[in-house]
């Protein structure tokens, strides 16, 4: 699935909910259904602070595409992380990078990622950007394929 | 007699509805609500006309120096301070602080000198006297407190030696709740010649604060803690003090005459105001400590234990919940953890469901690492607040919980 056809098929999954507190019970279903990562991960190098909770994220490359793992200490943030890895893992450094993640603004959520709210989410989006940036230079030097 | 359906009336921001649902508003330690008199006064002001203050020559300029220097008088006697000139309007508690850790740092510290906090300072007591030893070279010293929230005062003694020149304390801690001993902490601090800042952005709402009781030599505290406007706070200085430390801030209002050569300063309490002060929003105080004084204190503050009993009791049934800070003397803050909820989705939960809490730190980092936590939910009363608020608080807490 494109980062695109990913970002539809999340809106038509929250269009079902019109209660804020559906909306919010099917994030904690993702949130709990996102593995926790491994605790060897769960170091500061990964660790993205928040004031109010903490996401730590994980980035790897191969055959062109960059995978992410996350995790958050608050189950909603964790649900909205499993969302952000869906649209965005297994996808190349450019397409991540051209991406808006408009959907967050279209399921109704679009407040988690304002800079006001200090959950790391919006940090976590910053440093997945980053990492395509980054990988991207990368692969344009022929050091990693 | 206190008639809180008379004074929910006053607050009509009381009947709104979020998501739906009505609004329970248990952030007041953050903001409180203005009552119709203070948004009134303001609206009238801003549409009927102002001046600057102090220098005009017009009827508008005379009026708004009138009323804010009325204000000067009813902070002063809020507070019993000796004098009108004791009393400094700033933009707020953070601002009074600033103040003092930058003026009486000039003046009074010199390399090695000590400082004493106490561990449960709200960062806006802590990070303008880290920036203050940072320049001067001089140390921080922390007061501790116990499992229960309460000072550990009897160290205090053991932590002042002859470098020690200003202890910094608030008078109610903005998540334990605890209201501290300060007039103790003062009395030991004068025998030893030490100065005193007490921080009353938590206090000066819930209990009466009468400064040459206190015998202290700083109070600060904000005027939208306390049913006012933001942007506006007081610090409280002993005249001998204030006389004696440099300006904060240049500009106009402060001086007494400019010439490239050289300045020469005002006299207190305009030494210490530069620039155009938030007028309005100090006419706005005015009013609102008048609303509070009307109301009294002690009534307040009676109204708002008994509503603090009741929330400790029902949270205490509600199981599964920890409550940080059981000092004996508390304010109607109450700080807790719920074993299976972390707290950022505690409050994100309640919000939908119209309640509105503090969820994270509360700029209160050392305090939570000295508990070992990352944050806590933090429930905080006003006069407005009734019965009914911590009803539907603990029916929306028993929803969010069967969430999870």
């Amino acid at each position: 699935m494109t980062i695109t056809e990913e970002e539809k098929s999340i809106i038509e999954e929250f269009s079902i909910y019109e209660d804020w507190m559906d909306k919010y019970a099917y994030l904690i279903e993702l949130g709990n259904e996102l593995p926790d990562i491994d605790d060897k991960h769960k170091i500061s190098e990964n660790l993205i602070r928040g004031c109010q909770s903490r996401v730590w994220l994980t980035a790897d490359y191969h055959d062109g595409k960059i995978f992410f793992e996350g995790d958050s200490d608050a189950i909603i943030v964790k649900g909205l992380v499993a969302l952000m890895l869906r649209v965005l893992s297994g996808h190349t450094p450019q397409e991540i990078i051209d991406t808006d993640l408009s959907f967050i603004d279209e399921i109704g959520l679009k407040q988690h990622l304002s800079p006001t709210r200090s959950n790391g989410l919006m940090a976590m989006v910053k440093q997945m950007k980053l990492y395509a940036v980054a990988y991207r230079k990368l692969a344009e030097e022929g050091r990693i394929s | 007699m206190f008639n809180i359906e008379a004074i929910r009336k006053d607050f009509p921001v009381l009947d709104l509805q979020v998501y739906g649902k009505p609004l329970v508003y248990l952030d007041n330690a953050a903001t409180t609500q203005r009552p119709n008199q203070v948004s009134a006064l303001i609206a009238d002001l801003y549409q009927s006309g102002s001046g600057n203050i102090h220098r005009g020559a017009h009827f508008l300029a005379d009026r708004c120096t009138m009323l804010f220097e009325q204000t000067r008088d009813t902070v002063k006697e809020f507070i019993n301070a000796e004098s009108r000139e004791e009393i400094i309007f700033t933009k707020g508690t953070t601002e009074s602080i600033n103040l003092v850790a930058f003026s009486f740092g000039e003046r009074f510290i010199n390399p090695g000198d000590e400082i004493i906090l106490s561990e449960m300072e709200h960062h806006s007591n802590i990070v303008p006297w880290q920036l203050m030893c940072n320049r001067k070279g001089a140390v921080l010293k922390k007061l501790p407190f116990d499992e229960n929230g309460v000072l550990e005062i009897d160290l205090l003694e053991s932590l002042i030696t002859e470098k020690t020149k200003i202890i910094s304390v608030a008078h109610v801690s903005n998540v334990l709740g605890t209201v501290n001993p300060v007039k103790e902490i003062i009395r030991i601090a004068h025998r030893h010649q030490v100065k005193v800042l007490v921080d009353g952005a938590q206090a000066i709402q819930h209990l009466p604060v009468d400064v040459q009781d206190l015998d202290c030599d700083f109070y600060a505290f904000s005027g939208h803690k306390i049913y006012g406007p933001t942007g506006v706070g007081v610090l409280y200085g002993k005249k001998i003090l204030l006389d004696e430390i440099p300006p904060y801030q240049g500009g106009g209002e402060m001086i007494d005459s400019v010439s490239f050569n050289g300045t020469t300063f005002n006299v207190l309490p305009y030494k210490f105001e530069a620039g155009t002060p938030n007028i309005i929003g100090v006419i706005g105080l005015g009013e609102a400590i008048r609303y509070v004084s009307s109301l009294g204190l002690e009534n307040i503050g009676e109204h708002e234990h008994q509503l603090l009993g009741y929330l400790t009791q029902e949270l205490k049934k509600f199981g599964g919940i920890k409550i940080y800070g059981e000092a004996p003397n508390k304010a109607s803050v109450v700080a807790f953890r719920h074993e299976k909820v972390h707290p950022y989705d505690m409050g994100m939960l309640l919000d939908k469901l119209g309640v509105a809490v503090r969820t994270g730190r509360h700029c209160t980092d050392p305090l939570h690492e000295r508990f070992g936590i990352d944050g806590t939910v933090r429930a905080s009363l006003a006069v407005y607040n009734n019965i009914e608020d911590i009803d539907l608080f603990i029916k929306a807490m028993n929803r969010v919980v069967s969430m999870f």
